[in-house]
């Protein structure tokens, strides 16, 4: 099939997803284009993270479609959406904790070919994360919440993605990590990898995003860039205000 | 006999055991240590591999009472035997979980176990009609060769089971720490959806582990008609329970765990059948495990699993 370089690399078209009853994205669009950081916002038990869950195939959306780089991918095993391209950053790192650092990276490269190019990649990995490379035979269920961070940021490259779904990644860590996540997110950003990336630190990822969607008990309320967004002044006084409170849905 | 050689003599037949043990409660908790599923079919793949075993003897022209072979011949037959043994019944346990259990997968609560103990009597019953109710003679194609360690006797087909244990739990060491799929079924035993969005195809995963465990419960059967030189199908729940036992007393989906377990439960019966009676072995055995779960629930090995979300 023909490849379309020029479309979105990811596009939500009227995505509903259910739990059993439990109706969760609602006629959601989205569209991720190529070299972006797009932002999903929202406050707690909105679909954030169904959404990551919808694209990994880990759920399967009741209708509507999700097409990866022109082609529509609902229907695909989740192991054949990463060898696609797609890797995730899992909400709460979820690293196979009694597994080493270095054989969690090994698992992210999990469908790709060992030689060279695999060195690559792990080189590259560790000089992103110099303290990666430092830990790589520990456990990975013993090291501090920031490593685990990076850890599995680290292993979402070694599946040489196209585009890297993270599911907040400044949960947990201290200020100063945060901003060392989010600069390195862009650094990867820059290497050329899309990223969509869900957030509660809305500040933090509207200064790093190009663009952002609200999302609001399954619906997406409020899209645009990111200049556009903090300047908005419902997202002033819902996510950007002084507590930082996530909206009452 | 000294009292010395009569505990090196207890041990040697309790470490043979114990071998057995392990080989199947390794498959225990491979497949518990991925589906959280307790496969009670396996203990009559067991022994199934056990039939397997006289029937390829039988088929190689070996039969029961027949002077014992030497040499290449004597390599090659066990070779061969402990091959399809172990093949068949590793496409046995396959066959059981596309059959009876993938069809269960998603669904909650006990429905999948029940199903593994109507597989279990369904083969159970398959032998019992088709093999009649009688022990059956196993052929023992070992020479008669023994040394004496001290007082103690040490047996060829002890050196047997030893060494092929060894080499079959080895290579399931290997295979579980170092290969790709070995690695992905740890990956997929700590965390099912994570691997899966590693690209892990955790189907594959499943079989394989469903063919591992079944392999070498198979070459559990085998051994033990070699060892006892005789088989039945009503071998698989007496050898199942202490193996599962083994299992858990070692920490179930703990790999070394079910080595150590079948060991310890091996020596158990040994010396408990030796100082009390044959007859109380299943009482010392259980009551070993009640005690361990009371005081270290995930075994000796295992740990407490951490709530998977
Ligand atoms: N596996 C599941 N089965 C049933 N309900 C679920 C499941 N996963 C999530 N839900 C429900 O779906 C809703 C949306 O959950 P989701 O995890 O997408 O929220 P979220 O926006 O990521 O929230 P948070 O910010 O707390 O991570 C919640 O009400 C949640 O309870
Ligand atoms: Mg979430």
């Amino acid at each position: 099939m023909p490849r379309e370089d020029q479309g979105p690399l990811l596009e939500f078209k009227a995505v509903n997803t259910y739990y059993g009853d439990l109706h969760v994205l609602k006629d959601v669009n989205y569209t991720i284009g190529r070299g972006e950081i797009v932002s999903l916002l929202g406050g707690n038990a909105c679909g954030k993270s169904t959404t990551m869950k919808t694209i990994m195939g880990v759920v399967r959306p009741t209708r509507g479609s999700v097409t990866f780089d022109g082609q529509p991918i609902e229907k695909l095993a989740t192991s054949e959406r990463v060898k696609r391209g797609i890797a995730p950053v899992l909400e709460a790192r979820r690293l196979f904790p009694r597994m080493t650092v270095y054989e969690n990276l090994e698992m992210g490269a999990y469908t790709q070919k060992r030689g060279a190019q695999f060195d690559e990649d792990l080189e590259r990995v560790y000089s992103l994360f110099p303290r990666v490379k430092e830990r790589r035979n520990q456990v990975s269920g013993t090291l501090s919440g920031g490593e685990q961070q990076m850890v599995a940021i680290g292993r979402a490259l070694m599946a040489r993605p196209r585009l890297i779904c993270m599911d907040e990644p400044s949960m947990g860590l201290s200020p100063l990590y945060v901003e060392q996540v989010f600069d390195i997110i862009q650094e990867i950003n820059r290497q050329g990898t899309t990223i969509f990336m869900v957030e509660q630190n809305a500040a933090m990822a509207l200064s790093i995003a190009h663009r952002a969607y609200v999302l609001q008990t399954g619906k997406v309320v409020l899209s645009g860039t990111a200049a556009e967004l903090r300047e908005n002044p419902a997202i002033k006084e819902a996510y950007l205000g002084e507590l930082q409170v996530p909206a009452a849905a | 006999m000294t009292a010395v050689d009569v505990y090196l003599q207890q041990a040697i037949n309790g470490v043979s055991l114990g071998a057995m043990y392990a080989l199947l409660a390794l498959g225990f908790t491979l497949v518990y240590g991925i589906l959280e599923l307790i496969n009670f079919a396996h203990f009559n793949v067991f022994m199934v591999g056990s039939f397997v075993g006289l029937g390829m003897l039988e088929l190689l022209g070996v039969m029961p009472n027949d002077p014992a072979l030497t040499g290449l011949t004597l390599v090659g037959v066990l070779l061969l035997t402990f091959a399809v043994t172990m093949v068949f019944s590793g496409a046995l346990g396959v066959l059981i979980e596309r059959v009876a259990l993938r069809p269960l997968r998603n669904i909650r609560g006990p429905a999948s176990m029940i199903t593994t103990i109507g597989v279990s009597y369904v083969l159970f019953n398959i032998v019992l009609l088709g093999f009649g109710a009688d022990a059956k003679n196993f052929p023992s194609p070992l020479p008669q060769v023994q040394f004496a360690i001290g007082g103690a006797v040490l047996r060829l087909r002890e050196i047997l089971i030893w060494v092929i244990s060894i080499g079959l739990m080895g290579g399931l060491t290997y295979f579980v720490q170092f290969t790709k799929m070995g690695k992905a079924m740890r990956a997929t035993a700590q965390d099912p959806d994570a691997a899966r969005m590693m690209g892990v195809e955790v189907d594959r995963v499943i079989i394989t582990a469903f063919f591992l465990g079944s392999a070498l419960a198979g070459a559990g059967g085998l051994m033990f008609g070699l060892y006892y030189n005789i088989t039945s199908y009503v071998i698989g729940f007496q050898a199942g329970l202490r193996a599962f036992t083994a299992a858990v007393l070692g920490g179930i989906g703990n790999v070394p765990g079910a080595m150590l377990g079948g060991i310890i439960i091996g020596l158990v019966e040994a010396f408990g059948s030796y100082w009390i009676s044959a007859a109380w072995a299943d009482v010392i055995i259980f009551s070993i495990l009640v005690l361990v779960l009371v005081f270290k629930p995930a075994g000796l090995l295992g740990r407490i699993a951490p709530n998977k979300s």
